[in-house]
């Protein structure tokens, strides 16, 4: 969707860390990426490329942990895998769900230097 | 309002307001490397990768983060709100995608609302200022804000729109989003509700075409339906797709031409500004 605003949020995020924790460079940035965020990963990984030409994490590697989707069924009172927001609780069929993992977008872990 | 100021999009344009920070982005590398001190630890070499093993040069280490991606934009939603909140200001955040007939409804509600109620506007368009001059054409306060290759508004063009549109206490604040029924959905401004209209000269599976944004919406308004009986557009189907994406939708049918069904979302709009001026 805005997968380039989002690089632009990451490199912020990288800016501002890089004066409170001391570092020089960025290597590596491990995100955390829900199936139900509406993140487009691949779009992500361009958008990282072109944000971060000529700053502090220019070249770094992106590596996307992406979680899956879960849901609460309020018929069920269980926990199932929802892929998308839209689908029906695999068990009984209803769509009353509440969606409880998979909308994560999160910047996890850096490597640098 | 924007204390910590980290003004990054180079093309969007507010009407009135001039960007005057400069931004400074060259990081001083001066790096002396004959020692390095490294904060609190200083000669740890055992931790880092074998080829960083010579002394002077910087070790690659391990910082854990997690943070929002997002969490930027969040704090300065927050901010936002805070602001309506202390003035009694309902802020209802529009979206839909281009087409939809979004300006229309909104000049209209305009004017049968401007009697009553202290209106203003935000415009969020990629460019012109058509729709600002149209709303103003109504005679209430409109602003402009022109997102450049943006695809969204986000909550800090909003802050700065709202330095300069100095909205009325007690009034309403409506957010004419940018036509786009993907992006706006993650970006909160602020807003007390995202209100989505769909008009039926679309599909009736846009709702679980892009169910982000119906997800995020609490009210839906189906817009145009003097046109239903020209369309095969089933209204069941929409409103049972826009359920299933979110249980709790409200859904209003209406046509911002024929005046059919405004009433009812003018109602809800006054019910929603009363619980935004409690304590006031």
């Amino acid at each position: 969707m805005h997968e380039l605003s989002l690089c632009e949020g990451v490199l912020q995020v990288l800016e501002e860390n890089a004066r409170k924790q001391g570092y020089q460079r960025v290597k590596t940035v491990w995100l955390e990426i829900g199936a139900l965020s509406g993140v487009e990963v691949e779009a992500m990984r361009f958008g990282f490329d072109v944000v971060t030409k000529g700053t502090l994490a220019e070249g770094a590697r992106l590596e996307v942990l992406e979680l899956p989707g879960e849901a609460w069924c309020m018929q069920c009172s269980i926990t199932v895998a929802a892929k998308q927001r839209f689908d029906a609780c695999p068990e009984c069929g209803s769509y009353q769900l509440q969606v409880t993992a998979g909308e994560e977008m999160k910047i996890k872990e850096l490597e640098v230097e | 309002m924007c204390t910590v100021c980290g003004c990054g999009e180079g093309e969007t344009l507010i009407e009135g307001h001039q960007h005057s920070h400069e931004h400074e982005h060259g990081h001083g590398h001066h790096h002396d490397h004959d020692h390095h001190h490294h904060g609190e630890h200083t000669h740890d070499y055992g931790q880092g990768p074998a080829h960083a093993h010579a002394p002077g040069l910087s070790q690659a280490r391990m910082v854990q983060i997690e943070e929002d991606i997002l969490g930027k934009n969040n704090q300065y939603a927050a901010a936002n709100r805070r602001w309506f909140e202390a003035r009694g200001i309902l802020t209802l955040n529009l979206v839909s995608s281009p087409g939809s007939g979004k300006t229309t409804l909104l000049t209209r509600s305009i004017d049968d609302l401007k009697a009553e109620l202290a209106l203003s506007v935000i415009e969020g368009d990629q460019q012109t200022a058509n729709d600002a001059e149209r709303i103003r054409e109504t005679g209430v306060k409109a602003l402009q804000i022109n997102t450049g290759k943006g695809c969204h508004l986000d909550a800090h063009m909003v802050g700065h729109a709202l330095e300069t549109l100095q909205p009325k206490e007690g009034g309403v604040l409506f957010i004419e989003n940018v036509g786009n029924l993907v992006c706006p959905a993650a970006f909160d401004l602020g807003e007390a509700h995202k209100v989505a209209i769909l008009s039926v000269t679309e599909g009736e599976d846009k709702p679980i075409k892009y169910p982000d944004m119906f997800h995020a919406a609490d009210l839906m308004l189906l817009n145009k339906i003097d046109l239903l009986p020209y369309l095969q557009f089933d209204v069941d189907k929409c409103i049972e797709y826009a359920r299933r994406v979110n249980p709790g939708i409200k859904v209003l049918l209406l046509s911002a031409t024929s005046g059919e069904g405004m009433k009812a979302w003018y109602q809800w709009i006054r019910a929603t500004q009363q619980l935004a001026l409690i304590g006031h």
